[in-house]
């Protein structure tokens, strides 16, 4: 699926041709020019491997300036492979911008949550509260954590306080509202995981 | 918030609208869509708050129908708004005169605003 990387720069609201105010986040992508493809004969999968936000060579690995000086592109922060069954429209150096969204409806939106640190039962699974008075001592609680003498240990996996957030978080059949080509700007109605500022992958649902 | 949300903003800003503040007595033309008909709506009555900031920015209206009291919440940079027309302005202490829900009659009665004599134009 066809992809962009882009940046979150937040949240708005956006009125639609009816006059109705929507609800959109805001993302920016720069322009992705294409440095690799990834055929079946030599990696055993088809794929572009592209790259955006061209970066000062001494802000890069010599192993990354080396594959950006076998491709002839600039060199550039951001890297990632887009799965593709056909590569036959694709070659290096071919560049795209947040127009491949123009007549897409729907896409898949990827990004890192907000980190929540070491968070409780209630907030981390969505246990319920236990009852705040009558000498209630169990509010924010987890509650048992199983049976006594038998099996005499907490099973495997029991849903436990611990750290929240900060995981990669794929959202599907997130609307987009509007893409500004010349700008850079995808709208996507609702909201996108991660906070503002930080690095969302937008892809296509399918081709 | 960033720049390029706020160049978003500016765009779709609207600048037709008159100045007015809560205790105003104000009309309000708002486009209605029934079915696949459009026709413009007066809702004329006294801002009891303004809320918001920039495109989410929100006034409401209050008025009294047939003895039934009516509040309508408008979106101030709506495409839908076709105008605002200030008939009268009112001297109120507050921002949000919600007061104004529990008074009828002649308690309800809102003092006229003399707006400051800006002096001769040269």
């Amino acid at each position: 699926m066809l992809g962009i990387i882009g940046k979150k720069l937040g949240m708005t609201q956006i009125f639609n041709a009816e006059g109705q105010p929507i609800a959109v986040t805001v993302v920016e992508a720069s322009p992705a020019t294409v440095m690799d493809l990834k055929t079946q004969e030599r990696d055993g999968y088809t794929a572009i491997k592209i790259a955006q936000a061209p970066a000062k060579e001494k802000h890069l690995t010599r192993a990354d300036v080396g594959q950006f000086k076998k491709s002839g592109i600039a060199p550039s922060r951001q890297v990632m492979e887009f799965r593709l069954d056909d590569l036959s429209d694709w070659e290096i150096g071919k560049q795209y911008d947040v127009g491949i969204f123009s007549d897409e409806k729907k896409v898949t939106v990827i990004g890192v949550s907000k980190g929540r640190g070491f968070a409780g039962t209630i907030k981390r699974h969505k246990f319920h509260r236990g009852p705040s008075a009558h000498g209630s001592r169990n509010v924010r609680a987890p509650g048992s954590l199983g049976a006594h003498s038998y099996p005499a240990r907490v099973f495997p996996g029991k849903k436990l306080p611990g750290h929240h957030g900060v995981d990669q978080k794929t959202v599907k059949n997130l609307e987009i509202i509007r893409v500004d080509v010349e700008s850079g700007l995808i709208f996507i109605k609702g909201a996108v995981p991660g906070a503002t500022n930080g690095k969302v992958i937008v892809r296509k649902q399918n081709g | 918030m960033h720049p390029k949300i706020a160049l978003v903003h500016a765009s779709v800003h609207r600048t037709d609208l008159p100045e007015f503040r809560s205790g105003d007595t104000v009309s309000v033309d708002f486009k209605v869509i029934e079915g696949n008909k459009e026709r413009v709506q007066t809702f004329t009555g006294v801002v009891i708050q303004r809320r918001g900031s920039g495109v989410s920015a929100t006034f409401t209206v209050r008025k009294i129908s047939n003895g039934i009291s009516v509040e309508r919440i408008f979106p101030l940079e709506s495409p839908r708004l076709t105008g605002i027309k200030v008939s009268r302005l009112g001297k109120v202490r507050r921002a949000r005169i919600f007061y104004m829900r529990g008074l009828s009659g002649k308690s309800a009665r809102i003092k006229e605003r003399k707006v400051p004599y800006a002096g001769k134009k040269a």
